[in-house]
């Protein structure tokens, strides 16, 4: 049993409000050396036209390329001469960062980061650079059959106009379009302190960690920032939806199958990540795995993944098969959903799962980052940072029934996108 | 930080043991000396193959009872396998440790290789490797290796070649493990919240009576020298262009080997650390716009193995042009060497990177696996220690000795005209 004192919850974070409304939340780590920077912004792709998407992506990758008060080189080097790292990251929601450094660097850490953050100068040369680099990677995307079967399913799922329809990362028509000043006016409009989470995890002093935020972030101003988006599902897929994608020169195909999940503060969420584990996930990875992988042998990978961010994100199963077996995988997993959707699932099988859930906690606290990353999710969803010291109660609380309704709530066999993509296959 | 301690049991299993009490977590490790290197022509791929039987169950632990009790038990596990190593590890809350040490124990000696399963296993590796090879750069490192190596086992890829894949029985898996899973042949490495005093008696008491079994005789062949530089070029449908230019590196435990990691982190960069945006290659291939990124790799292996570079290269640049600029690189160090403050920047970059890779104790756990199987357990602990007696003299040197065109392999891999299309 873990012991409370390694988890972390109100008692043992510090947390402070500055005046901006930058919530600043530290946690001290002293068994390491190292000390975790992480935090996010309302800036994600939610907030840009879909006519500029990738907008809120490449305004992030270019917060690094130059401030007012630095180079690119002087940037860089101020990270790298120390052995640190920091990087910025839009999301559909959210545009987020993380870094790491020795624990001595964290006021360099901090410095970097805000400066990036509230000063950057998007210097034509290396925006024009960066997008080349974007440019080449969405292209080595459309010959990535994962990626391709994975957008096909999104683009499918979501209609058009609806946030989830479309990358983060953008597309080669709109990457093309963005140049300096658009990014400039993404920057000056949404990226502020308001709704802005800093979470600092390691070898230093918790309120020596607070101040050195409220130090570097606390006089941050942005009146132009707009409310914080919400995101509603849209309809459910009236029938089973199939994508094809041909991609030349491959040899196996990937299956990517999805339907619309619950929200991470929806009051099912939990059951449905239950739910989720036995059917792709525990042990080797689930039903799926047993069925499509132990059994028959027909891929290397098949599993399930529940998103729950803070939208309806996907509820999606993914398999690499030959093109030969692609229509025998895809039913064998539509057996498993039907079975999880319509019986409710074995007493071991809740069991297990909710020893799983509970039980792995102390290997996801091991780390500077994990520790992070969990304390900036129960502050983002409004978990309350009691979360995780009752975690093991509210997983002990679902039952099968709970499992069953959230199955039958979002997951429908034949109400599901089906993407392929991969070899011709015959007769296709 | 505690350093490991390190125990031989009567049957020859090495046992390596290191405290660390930050969580309430063990990561147990078993390496076994056996991996690609000692493969011979017809049978590539075993090693890896056999790692995957032994997830497939044994008398005593029917296949799919462990997921669920490690699963349950909310550990990890998993297994890799490597040119020289097979290696298994479960890390798990340290009240439960239990269940890996005697699985570990079990499956040492007691795995199945049941008929059906093995039939239904080589249908999931075949699935393994076509899922690499929708990687248009699986194709170019295939070829590459193959060039490099004409003799020595580390020509073929991990996960072998498909015509082996087809073709291996069950019996000559059996035979395999046979022959190198025994206690003289593998080490075992606790690292985590444990008593060392108590973890050893644990240890002896499922491990000790496990029969030593014959020496293993690992099938290894040395690759003669290389007689100048040698080319490979690949054509795949796609758009993107790559380079690959490797060169020929000793083996992680000759002194050489950590003056080329020096020289790596200042042409690309100490990996894990950051992403190495004032590094030479960066600055030559990614900011003059020819590459759209650029890495590097130096293995640790036992026999010498290759420093190899990888770019990305934008849309409209050839191979050519990053292939020149890289060249040109290279002869600047080797002409001019490189300053104090890059050396200075090695150095921090290695003293975060090792304060990073400890903070969880499964990473501690395999480094210390890989430093049994490359034959001195203290090779990782003594990391730093050899990283910063590396002078800038040092890094010239090795820059003109390893760095030559007679030991050099380059690949080019050119986007074929071919297109996407919905069907």
């Amino acid at each position: 049993m873990t012991q409370l004192h390694s988890i972390p919850h109100s008692g043992n974070i510090t947390r402070a409000e500055l005046d901006n409304g930058i919530v600043v939340l530290a946690y001290e780590n002293p068994a390491v050396q190292s000390v975790n920077l992480m935090g996010s912004l309302h800036a994600g792709s939610l907030y840009e036209d879909a006519r500029r998407n990738g907008l809120a992506s490449l305004t992030a990758s270019a917060l690094l390329t130059g401030t007012r008060e630095r180079s690119f080189d002087q940037l860089h080097s101020a990270l790298e001469d120390n052995g640190a790292d920091l990087g910025f990251r839009a999301h559909v929601h959210k545009l987020g960062f993380s870094g790491k450094a020795l624990a001595e660097d964290l006021p360099l850490l901090m410095n970097v980061a805000n400066d990036a953050l509230r000063n950057p100068v998007f210097p034509a040369e290396h925006v024009e650079r960066l997008r080349g680099e974007r440019l080449t990677w969405l292209q080595y995307s459309q010959f990535d059959t994962r990626w391709r079967a994975s957008r096909a399913m999104r683009e499918a799922l979501y209609p058009a106009g609806h946030a989830y329809h479309y990358s983060p990362s953008g597309s080669e028509k709109t990457i093309i379009n963005l140049d300096v000043a658009t990014l400039a006016e993404f920057h000056a409009r949404h990226v502020g302190p308001r709704g802005m989470i800093i979470v600092v995890v390691g070898a230093v002093a918790a309120d020596d960690a607070v101040s050195l935020a409220a130090e570097a972030f606390g006089d941050w101003r942005n009146e132009h920032q707009p409310p914080k988006l919400a995101v509603a599902a849209p309809g459910a897929v009236a029938n089973s939806l199939r994508q094809d994608v041909f991609v030349a020169g491959k040899t196996q195909s990937d299956i990517c199958m999805g339907s619309i999940g619950p929200a991470r503060r929806a009051d099912d969420y939990l059951a449905a990540q239950l739910a989720n584990s036995v059917l792709g996930e525990f042990g080797m990875m689930g039903r799926i795995g047993k069925s499509v992988r132990e059994q028959q042998g027909l891929a290397y990978y098949a599993f399930s993944r529940l998103g729950g961010g803070h939208g309806p994100d996907p509820w999606t199963i993914s398999a690499g098969v030959n093109p030969e077996h692609v229509e025998r995988a895809i039913a064998s997993i539509h057996r498993e959903v039907e079975r999880l959707a319509s019986e409710p699932v074995s007493k071991d099988d809740l069991a297990d799962n909710q020893s799983y859930f509970t039980g792995r906690m102390p290997l996801q606290l091991e780390s500077n980052e994990g520790i992070a990353s969990r304390i900036h999710s129960m502050e983002s969803f409004g978990l309350g940072l009691d979360y995780l010291a009752n975690y093991a109660e509210l997983v002990k609380d679902i039952d099968r029934g709970d499992l069953l309704a959230a199955a039958r709530h979002y997951l429908r066999a034949d109400g599901m996108v089906v993407a392929v993509a991969g070899p011709r296959q015959n007769g296709a | 930080m505690t350093p490991p301690t390190q125990h031989t049991l009567p049957n020859g299993l090495t046992i390596l043991l290191k405290e660390v009490h930050s969580a309430p977590v063990i990561s147990w490790w078993l390496a076994y000396r056996v991996g690609s290197r000692n493969e011979p022509t017809g049978k590539t791929g075993i090693s890896h193959w056999v790692e995957h039987m032994m997830f497939k169950g044994s008398p005593r632990f029917p296949a799919g009872t462990l997921d669920r009790e490690i699963d349950r038990a909310g550990g990890q596990w998993n297994a890799f396998t490597s040119m020289d190593a097979t290696k298994y590890f479960e890390t798990l809350p340290a009240d439960k440790i239990d269940i890996a040490m005697r699985a570990e124990a079990d499956r040492m000696s007691n795995a199945l290789f049941d008929r059906d399963e093995t039939e239904s296993e080589r249908t999931v590796i075949i699935s393994e490797r076509q899922g690499a090879e929708n990687q248009p750069t699986f194709w170019l490192q295939e070829e590459l290796r193959a060039a490099a190596f004409r003799v020595h086992g580390y020509h073929h890829e991990i996960i072998g070649d498909e015509t082996d894949l087809r073709t291996m029985t069950r019996d000559d898996l059996y035979a395999h493990y046979r022959a190198h899973y025994h206690p003289a042949n593998a080490a075992a490495i606790a690292v985590g919240a444990f008593d060392s005093a108590d973890m050893l008696a644990k240890i002896q008491k499922l491990y000790g009576d496990i029969p030593a079994g014959a020496a293993t005789e690992l099938f290894v062949r040395p690759e003669p020298p290389q007689q100048g530089s040698r080319r490979v070029a690949i054509e795949r449908p796609g758009k993107t262009a790559f380079c690959e230019i490797c060169h020929r590196a000793p083996a992680a435990t000759h002194p050489d080997w950590m003056k080329l990691k020096v020289l790596d982190a200042v042409l690309t960069g100490s990996s894990g650390a950051s992403d190495n945006k004032t590094s030479r290659l960066y600055a030559a291939l990614v900011k003059s716009e020819i590459a759209a990124s650029v890495g590097a790799s130096l293995t640790t292996t036992i026999d010498p193995y290759l420093y190899s570079i990888l770019i990305t290269l934008r849309d409209g640049r050839s191979p050519e042009e990053a292939e020149t600029a890289l060249l040109g690189e290279i002869e600047r160090l080797q002409a001019d060497g490189i300053s104090e403050s890059e050396l200075n920047k090695a150095r921090k970059q290695s003293r975060a990177a090792f304060a990073y890779s400890t903070e969880s104790v499964t990473w501690q756990a395999y480094w210390l696996a890989q430093s049994f199987i490359l034959g001195e357990v203290g090779w990782f602990d003594a990391y730093a220690a050899r990283l910063m007696s590396v002078t800038a003299t040092d890094v010239q040197d090795v820059a003109q000795r390893y760095l030559a065109p007679s030991s050099r392999v380059v690949g080019w891999l050119r986007p074929a005209d071919a297109q996407g299309e919905l069907a």
